[in-house]
């Protein structure tokens, strides 16, 4: 793995060949391995290492990016250039602050626990391949046919600039995806974290076989509104459509769904929605792409959106903006995108907030009357960007619930559902979990009972 | 290059494997883009590393590494044989390939100027000029430029005596304009969503797109939306115009017709496939007018799946996908062609860079035009009612292919063989093979654009791969429409 020293005499040496008012050096890389496995067979399994510096460069409101993977002199010297060619041409930009002093921002709330894992980082490819035969031998056991993946990866996250900025951060992941495939029904399950100790194979194959054997001979029941049971895959894929609208930048830039509603009651009173990196369920580094500290943000607050997040230039702009007294408190909070983006910044370590009274998915399932239980979401896309209409499919286990017992596999659905509806609708929850999927980033998300869900098309299996 | 190959294929066979392949990359790419008149990216990137791919005990491994020193070229070779040597402990049968002979061969993209031989001074100028006109319209709130160059050098060497050098140059332009009013945003984009036009070409696309000449008349489009009236909902003939089609071939011919997610491969992620291995000759995929091919030879034109050879060695082909309204075909490559009993891969294998295993991926899966002289305008004058739809949106299909929706930006009603009123927020959905069957009239090569997407994601770690989609405007009987704003 690249040190922390190595990664100083790297940008020791960038900061030597630069002519630039101010310079900055992202890093990035690390190991990582993934094994993959369909047809009960391991037919890929990969493993890279790899790491890069991404130079910024400034000269007076002046700012470009150049990035390599190659840290020898004639490399780097290489970079630098590309980066002050693209930036000396350009007309200055009067809102381009200087890049951030070492102690700038650094209003941690709460210490972000230790993220790497020295099992998690020595997991060897014997080790992925016990892991899979377990998975396949469940598979086998349920006369089902399996696909997925177990990854493992250590990496290394780093920020260091002229103004003697150096942030380090180091963690591990492991991750297992499982479907489980029967002649006319799947199930599936995920689950990731920065310790595989916290990962049972066995445990995720024997629930996914389970929802493949008991979708089996789905039945199609017709479209329209119904209550949902959707288990925290499907939240999470569901609402992490909406963060990336959470940003200043994105009020200024009057691309957000909350242009005009902030502060306004938009959904449900039981949700209240958290930005918390140092969340022990979370994940990533404390800092944000211009190295300032990831601050603790209450989002929204029993439905009400009450917060945004801000890179530091952001603030700036929203301060002399018509919506300086309209957005909430107006501060650089940690949560910016490396220099220059289109996008600002986005609350990226999202946690919702544990309901007065948690209900599991079984006591959901129990107290529904006529609903569709709901494993997971697929391909969903935005239709409406101020209503925040999404549509997709489900997959993977999906169900007809009646008189609280799940009855039957249904065919899988199509919706086009409003995103502020839904969680306007909210009518349980469960304790949140740390939630996977394939839409999203991980977040910390419930699962959820949620009435007129839009159901408007049913596809042929 | 060839001496770490070597070092790497020599390694890989002495510790047991049976087949070996080592790509080398080095990758060049230049981003540039504007926001409301303020430049929101300017980053140059540079990539380099190489990957060994080994067969042993008829099992896969892939390792790969950004160190090119021969040290770290004799570890990888290693650690990759080390890894298939864990994947044979769960396998149920051992992985064959069908041949290809190993050839000796140097291709470029054919390409008239250099793209990163423009001064970045040019490049910027000509995107202010673009968000100039744009933001000159008046409720124009947000404006957004781009343009994007990539020079890819690929080396290829394998354990049967391959020796492939390639380099292909990849330049992507376009804007969109953002109107927000009242309780909407509505945008339009030229000449394409997803970043506008992409093809393997050089600094010339840019000259062709025609993009500050079309620039007011998108940012007017995208006010003049506020005031349209909602798309209706019900059964309506349809037109659409070729990029929307474009993307219509991509989500529901080509990726059902990837014969890894047919076989299984992709089932956890991606997902399968309705076109099991029963319906390939058998099953009308569409009108007798639908004619689709996959193809990857440079005389298709300068798609971003335009090469000379695939990520295994295997040169381009042209493989007859849908004739005459029939499945003919699917995506493949020497390990699921042997699957499949096929005698040749299609050709189809490739990679994202250097760290990512081969895998298939859609070449130019195009539709070809009609044969009939036909133009747009000809097209629209023999529609009674219907609706033409313009520049995706929105795009969404389930993990088998079959149930799509799609949402475009701007929609126009077709009445008595005219273009009437503009409509907003237009979608359509339906079932694949329904959809393809009810293609009545398709315009003439006049009409035809060989469009690129650029941002094609699918495999373990994922991948994103460009993609070309020929295509010229087509009508499609009594299809479902507005369904996406039902009971909103």
């Amino acid at each position: 793995m690249l040190t922390q020293e190595q990664a100083a005499d790297i940008f020791s040496r960038i900061r030597k060949y630069s002519t630039a008012d101010e310079v900055e050096g992202l890093f990035y890389g690390g190991r990582s391995a993934l094994t993959r496995f369909a047809n009960n067979t391991i037919h890929q399994n990969v493993a890279e290492e790899n790491y890069g510096v991404s130079v910024r460069t400034v000269f007076g409101g002046r700012t470009a990016r150049a990035t390599t993977n190659r840290f020898d002199d004639q490399s780097l010297k290489d970079v630098v250039k590309a980066s002050e060619d693209l930036a000396r041409v350009q007309e200055p930009d009067g809102d381009l602050l200087p890049v951030p002093n070492a102690s700038e921002g650094a209003r941690a709330t709460q210490a972000v626990p230790s993220r790497h894992f020295a099992e998690t980082a020595a997991v060897t490819p014997e080790q992925r391949a016990e892991g899979v035969g377990k998975i396949v031998s469940i598979a086998q056991k349920h006369k089902l046919t399996t696909a997925g993946i177990f990854s493992s990866s250590e990496s290394i996250e780093a920020m260091f600039n002229s103004r003697g900025l150096n942030n380090w951060h180091t963690q591990t992941s492991a991750e297992i995806s499982i479907t489980m495939l029967a002649p006319d029904s799947s199930g599936w399950q995920k689950s990731n974290s920065p310790s595989v100790a916290n990962l049972n194979p066995q445990v995720l194959a024997e629930i996914a076989a389970k929802k493949a054997v008991e979708s089996a001979t789905p039945r199609e029941i017709a479209a329209g509104k119904y209550t949902v049971i959707l288990e925290p895959a499907a939240v999470l894929d569901m609402t992490g459509f909406m963060f990336f609208d959470f940003g200043g930048l994105a009020i200024l830039d009057q691309r957000s769904f909350l242009n005009n509603r902030i502060g306004k009651n938009l959904f449900g009173e039981n949700i209240s929605i958290w930005d918390d990196v140092a969340h022990p369920l979370q994940s990533g580094p404390s800092f944000d792409g211009e190295g300032v500290r990831r601050q603790k943000i209450h989002l929204v607050e029993k439905g009400a959106v009450k917060r945004l997040v801000y890179a530091r230039a952001s603030t700036e702009k929203m301060r002399k903006s018509e919506y300086a007294d309209k957005v909430g408190p107006v501060e650089p909070t940690g949560h910016g995108f490396p220099i220059p983006n289109e996008m600002g910044e986005g609350p990226m370590n999202i946690v919702f907030e544990s309901p007065r009274d948690p209900k599991s998915v079984e006591q959901m399932i129990a107290s529904t009357e006529r609903g569709i239980l709901v494993t997971r979401l697929w391909y969903i896309r935005e239709v409406d960007p101020y209503e925040k209409i999404l549509t997709g499919m489900t997959r993977d286990g999906t169900f007809l619930v009646e008189n609280g017992k799940v009855v039957c596999g249904v065919r899988n659905f199509r919706f086009n559902q409003s995103l502020i509806e839904m969680l306007s609708n909210v009518e349980q929850m469960s304790t949140p979990v740390r939630t996977s999927g394939e839409e999203s980033f991980d977040m910390v998300v419930p699962a959820m009972k949620v009435r007129d869900f839009n159901f408007t098309e049913v596809t042929k299996f | 290059m060839k001496d770490l190959a070597s070092c790497a294929l020599d390694t890989a066979t002495q510790r047991g494997a049976t087949y070996a392949d080592v790509r080398v990359v080095d990758e060049r790419g230049r981003a540039l883009a504007t926001k409301n008149a303020k430049i929101s990216n300017a980053s140059d990137s540079r990539s380099q590393g190489f990957n060994v791919r080994v067969l042993v005990d008829g099992a896969w491994g892939f390792a790969s590494s950004a160190d090119l020193s021969r040290a770290s070229v004799e570890s990888t070779a290693a650690q990759a044989v080390a890894i298939a040597r864990a994947s044979a402990k769960v396998k149920q049968k051992d992985v064959q390939l069908v041949s290809e002979k190993a050839v000796t061969a140097e291709w470029s993209t054919p390409h008239k100027i250099d793209p990163f031989s423009i001064s970045i001074e040019q490049n910027l100028a000509l995107l202010q000029k673009i968000d100039s006109e744009l933001r000159s319209v008046k409720g124009v709130t947000l404006a957004e430029t781009n343009m994007n160059f990539r020079r890819e050098k690929l080396w290829f060497f394998s354990s049967a005596g391959a020796d492939i050098h390639q380099t292909k140059v990849t330049t992507g332009a376009g804007y969109v304009a953002y109107s927000f009013a009242g309780s909407e945003i509505q945008k339009r984009s030229y000449p394409n969503s997803f970043g506008g036009q992409w093809q393997n070409k050089g600094y010339e696309l840019v000259d062709e797109l025609k993009l500050v000449e079309n620039a007011r008349r998108i940012g007017e489009e995208a006010v003049a939306l506020h005031g349209a009236d909602q798309c209706p909902e019900g059964a309506f003939d349809i037109i659409l115009e070729s990029s929307q089609l474009g993307l219509q071939i991509h989500e529901s011919v080509g990726h059902p017709i990837e014969l890894d997610r047919v076989l299984g491969m992709e089932a956890n992620f991606a997902g399968t496939s309705f076109l099991t291995l029963d319906k390939l000759r058998t099953l009308k995929y569409g009108s007798e007018l639908v004619n689709v091919v996959a193809d990857a030879r440079q005389e298709h034109g300068p798609g971003l799946g335009t090469f000379a050879f695939d990520d295994e060695g295997v040169p381009a082909q042209c493989t007859p996908i849908i004739s005459n309204g029939l499945f003919t075909g699917y995506l493949s490559s020497r390990e699921t062609a042997a699957l499949i009993g096929l005698q040749r891969s299609g050709g189809t294998l490739r990679a994202e860079s250097w760290n990512r295993l081969p895998m298939i991926r859609m070449t130019n899966i195009s539709i070809l035009p009609g044969e009939k002289p036909l133009t747009g305008e000809q097209l629209i004058s023999s529609t009674d009612h219907g609706i033409l739809f313009q520049t995706n949106r929105s795009w969404s299909i389930d993990d088998k292919r079959y149930n799509f929706q799609f949402g475009t930006e701007i929609g126009w009603e077709i009445k008595n063989g005219k273009r009437a009123r503009m409509l907003k927020n237009p979608s359509y959905s339906g079932i694949t093979t329904e959809f393809w069957n009810s293609m009545d009239a398709i315009c003439s090569r006049d009409e035809w654009t060989l469009w690129g997407t650029p941002n094609c994601g699918k495999g373990q770690p994922q991948q994103v791969m460009g993609t070309g989609h020929g295509a010229a405007p087509a009508r499609f009987k009594k299809v479902k429409v507005g369904s996406a704003y039902k009971g909103n």
